[in-house]
């Protein structure tokens, strides 16, 4: 299957024995946000790697920029720790060949708070400091592409909005932005979304198709369903029972339960049980 | 403890290359160091120049051992004086007998090869006794003087100080950049240099330039130290010394960046980088004489830089040695560099190329 834009079509990777992709395509079209979502060991750093050209996949293809033309956050702080944040901006800098980056960057650090911290070492910075750090050094070369691989994970909600900040604005500026990230409230503002488990690609689209194409219905309970059928197929979620019944199954737990409007987390959820369970519902 | 010391073992035992380097390099280093730790001298190099080189050559004490003769045949040819200096200068005997006719023997011995001299010295003490000019001979000429060259004093600092500027500067080198790249790798920068715009040999001469600049400032900081301090000569071309240090430097900082990727972490890196430093010290010819080391053993010398930085400072500091004679050990040197450059920059390349997920 190939998408548009950036990405890549029907990628295959193998560690040794583990099946960390398979067969996973993805596009991020300029301008956008993309958003893969996953648990943790989804293959969500494999197909970034992939993507950005830290990974050679094992099967399939990878559309790409030229490198010069490509941001990149790793997993990790991504820049030198024993660097100070004016000097692992100024490498970067050299080794993209970007000429003027000034008024650019002093809009990024002084939004993001880094300003008064261009002297410190990248390693005295807080976790949500450094990361933003990161994002703006991929940020740097103004690139088609920006790849960043969990950039919000483990960041304080104030560092959260300002990395969205940098993020929506390189999106406006024209990138073709890719993400992960574990959090579903993250992705649902996302103009695409790419939900993987385990290697394997559970649903892709934007937030409101994946989330229009749950079957069936997802109700709330306060309590956890008694029937066996219905307790495989409930989850807990803010502090009540949520209980998604396929179309056609019969309701097998008496008591009170209410509908709900379900969100991309509910979408997921569906997805995952869908798989683990081998429902195979239109 | 119990449970550190089962934790410890259980580490110990998943870093296979940390095991076997406790097990298997401290056999092979014993082995191969018992083989090489001599000072005993067997053989000493020995020229002969002159009227009566031929009866002289015939009847050499031990461990004296005929490495050329030379009888100038024509009236303009270089005078066997000159042609023995020449011969000890550069390199190639550690003794020279000049034979004159009817004239006292002269002795002469290459005092920057410290062991082959105390060993010539020994075979002709009989001389050295007898008083400069005497009735005793060396294999039946008449009379003979004895003169020690480049180091008369015999002094350890002077031969020892040339040779040790380069340990220093492997272990400057060598052992410090051997962290630069595993240092990249544990920090995850590595996998941003491998999607940057760079290429393996902007890397590779990127993580080396910097370090090379302070191995060669630390290089001159030692020499003078040793010229200041220990009074070691400095006789020979500056500029040929500093040809000799800039390709030796260059092969020693190549070895530490190949060093540092090829180790998964900074231990790995450290114990690789000591593993060379060791058998550098030990059979580069800077402590035992390779003339000592047995055969079998000694070709590894000859596969260590330091062998070849040490030649080229002792024969330019002490004998003032030429290039145009001294070009062997740059040949070598700049052969290694050359080796080591180019399987860095390919393991440069197989980590800066993505590798395959397969």
């Amino acid at each position: 299957m190939n998408q548009p834009g950036w990405g890549a079509s029907q990628v295959s990777v193998r560690f040794g024995a583990r099946q960390a992709l398979d067969r996973v395509s993805l596009g991020a079209l300029p301008g956008q946000v993309t958003v893969v979502v996953g648990a943790d060991g989804a293959g969500k750093t494999t197909l970034l790697r992939c993507v950005a050209g830290a990974l050679a996949p094992g099967a399939g293809s990878v559309r790409r920029p030229d490198a010069r033309r490509i941001g990149y956050l790793p997993p990790g702080p991504g820049v030198y720790e024993d660097l100070s944040v004016a000097e692992n901006l100024r490498f970067r800098s050299a080794a993209y060949s970007v000429p003027d980056t000034g008024a650019r960057l002093s809009e990024y650090l002084g939004r993001t708070g880094l300003a008064a911290a261009r002297d410190r070492l990248a390693g005295q910075l807080s976790g949500g400091m450094l990361r933003k750090l990161g994002v703006i050094v991929a940020l740097l070369p103004e690139p088609d592409l920006l790849v960043l691989d969990e950039p919000t994970t483990g960041v304080d909600p104030v560092s959260r909005a300002d990395l969205w900040w940098l993020i929506a604005r390189a999106a406006a500026n024209g990138a073709a932005v890719l993400m992960s990230t574990t959090y579903t409230e993250e992705a649902a503002r996302a103009a695409r979304v790419l939900v993987l488990d385990s290697g394997r690609t559970l649903a892709e689209g934007t937030p409101a198709e994946i989330v229009a194409a749950i079957p069936g219905t997802i109700t709330v309970r306060s309590e956890r369903p008694t029937a066996e059928d219905e307790r495989r197929r409930s989850w807990r979620r803010a502090g009540a029972w949520r209980v998604w019944q396929p179309p056609g199954a019969p309701v097998l737990t008496r008591g009170r339960r209410e509908p709900v409007t379900p969100d991309l987390q509910d979408a997921v959820c569906v997805a995952a049980l869908r798989r683990e369970l081998g429902v195979s519902h239109a | 403890m119990r449970a550190m010391i089962v934790k410890e073992f259980r580490q110990l035992r998943r870093d296979r290359r940390t095991l076997a380097m406790m097990i298997v390099m401290p056999v092979l280093l014993l082995v191969i160091l018992g083989y090489a730790a001599s000072f005993d001298v067997s053989a000493v190099p020995t020229v002969v120049a002159g009227p009566a080189a031929g009866p002289v050559a015939k009847a050499l004490p031990k461990p004296l051992t005929l490495a050329g003769t030379y009888q100038p045949g024509t009236a303009d040819a270089q005078p066997p004086a000159a042609w023995a200096r020449d011969q000890l200068r550069d390199g190639h005997a550690a003794v020279a007998i000049v034979t004159g006719a009817g004239l006292a023997t002269q002795v002469l011995i290459d005092g920057s090869q410290l062991f082959a001299a105390q060993a010539a010295e020994r075979a002709l003490a009989h001389l050295r006794g007898a008083g400069a000019s005497t009735t005793d001979s060396v294999g039946g000429t008449p009379g003979a003087s004895i003169q020690i060259l480049y180091n008369p004093l015999l002094k350890t600092s002077d031969i020892m100080i040339p040779g040790l500027a380069g340990v220093i500067l492997v272990f400057v080198g060598t052992v410090i950049t051997s962290l630069g790249v595993v240092r990249e790798r544990q920090a995850g920068t590595l996998e941003q240099l491998a999607v940057m715009p760079l290429r393996p040999t902007d890397v590779f001469l990127g993580k080396i330039i910097p370090y090379f600049v302070v191995a060669i400032a630390d290089l001159a900081i030692v020499l003078t130290v040793g010229v200041a301090i220990f009074g070691v000569p400095f006789s020979g071309s500056v500029a040929t010394f500093g040809l000799g240090a800039l390709l030796f430097v260059f092969v020693t900082l190549g070895l530490g960046v190949l060093i540092s990727s090829v180790s998964q972490t900074q231990g790995q890196a450290i114990q690789l980088a000591v593993m060379t430093l060791l058998p550098q010290v030990l059979l580069s010819g800077l402590i035992f004489p390779l003339s000592s080391i047995v055969a079998g053993v000694r070709w590894i010398a000859y596969l260590l830089p330091l062998t070849y930085f040490t030649e080229i400072s002792r024969g330019v500091m002490l004998r003032a040695e030429p290039l145009t004679s001294l070009w062997p050990p740059f040949v070598y040197l700049a052969l290694l560099g050359a080796v080591v450059a180019t399987l860095a920059t390919l393991r440069f390349r197989a980590f800066l190329a993505p590798g395959t997920g397969r």
